[in-house]
């Protein structure tokens, strides 16, 4: 069902990309409802609506725009799901809600997900701008995979639950270039000079780049840090690196104005089912691996934020999910259940990837997200 | 009525007040809320507070000075292609185009049509690596002297010809505007006097169109450097222009402070461009 939906799936992308682009300010001066500004609720009652803002098409889709994950969800515990495709990226989604939340007020949203390897659910748990889970309401918190259950920025999980993960790796076109296994071979190699890209993400890049340079991601200094930099810096000024991508680099790697590029594993998947020669891996010295986390908003409704999520987390719905996503599933026994009813997702590595892989990446250091000057620096070198 | 009679002075107040509430509501409010939000200094960490903090103003410039100057000169370079492409354009459809002047205007408009943000990323394909353009460049020897490194997307080239593209209608309604309006038999008698076609033309066509001249170039410059999505998509690291620091500061680094000062600065010497242009030209030229 992916064949299908594949091409929608990179135009909306694209689409919603950059018009998230083109409006930040507008929607951010919009956004947010004053219907709701109650601060959150802990009574053990469903709330008639559950309002859940995700990535776009990051859950199941049956022609029509049907979920029929959250349509059961809806028959069983009569809680209507508002699903809201709204976030493009970390950032720009950040900016949407942060004028609403800065003021105590409620987002209009009870549900949020967003990625660990940004600075920014660290940030909201820093500021106390999302609910602590109702853990009572999540049985299911048992299927969370081990790897995931003790993150350094939510020890506890007291606040977020993984939707999904993704690796970061060098995808490259088969039919165009030698397969590229190594960062060195992906900066330096002159074939493919101004037909290579790196990601704007700024643990992706990083992460992967430090590792080449042989220092450790998860203790980002000083100098492993203006390391990394200058190895970029060097590719760039070189004419090698062609372009930052963010979303968008999968439309030149289909067109081939990429030869290879640092690539999303679940993207990879996708774009395979219409161009069979697109290849990924992670570098030798190894990949990222991130997260994308489900948060509930200040002024959410953390009970029924809480039973979507233990009815997430049971392995029967999480397969049903994962069949569509072709992301890293984080819950258990999600893939037992895929073996019997879609074998090649269950035995893909890049939806459930081996121990040898998951062994081969990398986490980057918090602190270096939160970090400003490190920040600047990046953001300077990716716009010139 | 009996009201409007009395007050008949207070018409044009009234008649202005709408406007004039919009303004000040979404304009200058806002405005004034950027000038307080840009002298604040802070992290969104621990939160921002107003500290008169000019260095913000300072730090944007020492540091950017480059995606400021690339700006206006990318800016520049399209509003005066726009204006030597759109001109002919104009001056054939007000003068020839008969019957067909309204057809030929929709085509004009039509690419609006489709979402900014869509025909930029079309250009990615006509601009791509093997796309019809590159190889035909190529087969003039004219790559190397428009692209870089035997391609044209991801170079100032490919963010020019974007932001030349996307602003062009802004420089040929204008212009089409102001021609349409010339009454011919001032050609026609500046020709009854021995003018030649070239020098009736500049004689008395083109003095005559500078109104649309003057707003088209005023139309696609200001809003061209400004823009940020053409160097988004089109452009690579190199090209970026203050829009693109400035969307990153805001977006990416969650600085509001400096993109506020930053914005004031692109406005206050968007200002003082408009400002000196329309000296050299003349304030009558804008009104026509």
């Amino acid at each position: 069902m992916t064949d299908q939906l594949t091409r929608r799936q990179l135009l909306g992308r694209a689409a919603l990309g950059g018009a998230a682009l083109t409006f930040p300010g507008l929607v951010a001066a919009c956004g947010g409802s004053a219907s709701k500004s109650s601060t959150g609720t802990t009574a053990h009652k469903l709330a008639k609506t559950l309002h859940f803002s995700n990535w776009t098409l990051y859950i199941d889709n049956k022609p029509g725009n049907k979920h029929p994950s959250l349509d059961q969800f809806q028959k069983k515990y009569g809680v209507h799901v508002a699903y809201t495709e709204d976030i493009n990226d970390n950032a720009s989604f950040f900016s949407k809600i942060e004028p609403q939340l800065s003021r105590g007020q409620s987002t209009g949203r009870d549900l949020i997900v967003m990625t660990d390897n940004s600075r920014y659910p660290s940030l909201l748990i820093n500021k106390k701008w999302v609910e602590p889970l109702d853990k009572s309401a999540i049985p299911n918190l048992k299927n969370l995979i081990p790897q995931q259950r003790h993150p350094n920025w939510d020890p506890n999980r007291d606040y977020s639950l993984p939707w999904q993960s993704g690796m970061t790796g060098i995808g490259w076109n088969e039919k165009l270039t030698n397969p590229v296994l190594t960062m060195g071979d992906l900066l330096g190699n002159k074939k493919l000079k101004g037909k290579v890209a790196l990601l704007t993400e700024f643990a992706d890049t990083l992460c992967l780049v430090m590792a080449a340079n042989g220092d450790d991601p998860s203790k980002v200094t000083d100098k492993t840090f203006n390391k990394a930099i200058s190895t970029i810096q060097k590719a760039v000024q070189s004419g090698q690196i062609r372009q930052f991508y963010g979303n968008d680099y999968s439309g030149a790697l289909a067109k081939g104005d990429l030869v290879a590029t640092m690539a999303w594993s679940g993207d990879i998947v996708q774009l395979q089912a219409d161009n069979a020669h697109l290849k990924w891996n992670l570098p030798d010295t190894g990949g990222d691996i991130w997260t994308d986390n489900m948060l509930i908003p200040k002024g959410g409704d953390a009970y029924t934020a809480s039973v979507y999520m233990n009815w997430v987390y049971s392995p029967k719905i999480a397969a049903e999910i994962e069949d569509y996503v072709n992301y890293i599933c984080p819950v258990l026994g999600a893939k037992a259940v895929l073996l019997k009813q879609d074998p090649a997702i269950a035995n893909n590595t890049l939806i459930f990837p081996t121990e040898a892989m998951l062994n081969n990446v990398h986490t980057i250091d918090p602190k270096a997200l939160n970090n400003e000057k490190y920040q600047t620096t990046w953001q300077n070198l990716i716009s010139g | 009525m009996g009201f409007f009679h009395r007050h008949r002075g207070l018409t044009p107040y009234l008649l202005l007040a709408p406007g004039m509430l919009w303004l000040t509501l979404f304009f200058l409010v806002p405005l004034g809320f950027l000038a307080y939000q840009s002298l604040q200094s802070g992290s969104i960490d621990f939160g921002y507070s107003f500290t008169w903090a000019w260095s913000n103003y300072s730090d944007a410039l020492r540091n950017y000075r480059g995606q400021f100057e690339r700006s206006f000169l990318y800016a520049g370079i399209a509003t005066l292609i726009a204006l030597v492409v759109s001109y002919p354009v104009a001056y054939w459809i007000a003068f020839r185009g008969g019957r067909w002047k309204n057809l030929l205007l929709l085509f004009i408009v039509a690419p609006f049509f489709v979402t900014y943000l869509i025909r930029t990323l079309a250009w990615e394909t006509i601009l791509s690596d093997n796309g019809l353009v590159v190889r035909t460049l190529d087969h003039l020897h004219l790559l190397g002297v428009l692209g870089q490194n035997g391609r044209i997307l991801s170079t100032g080239t490919a963010v020019v010809a974007g932001i030349t593209y996307n602003f062009l209608p802004f420089m040929a309604l204008p212009l089409y505007v102001s021609l349409e309006q010339i009454d011919e038999t001032l050609i026609e008698a500046a020709e009854d006097l021995y003018a030649s076609k070239w020098r009736a033309f500049w004689r008395v066509t083109f003095p005559l169109s500078l109104p649309g001249v003057v707003a088209g170039t005023l139309l696609t410059f200001i809003p061209a450097a400004g823009d940020f999505i053409n160097a988004q998509l089109l452009g690579s690291p190199s090209t970026h222009m203050i829009g693109n620091v400035i969307n990153s500061k805001y977006n990416d680094l969650i600085d509001y402070p400096a993109a506020a000062a930053m914005s004031f600065i692109l406005m206050a010497i968007i200002l003082a461009m408009v400002l000196l242009y329309a000296r050299a030209v003349g304030t009558e030229k804008l009104t026509g």
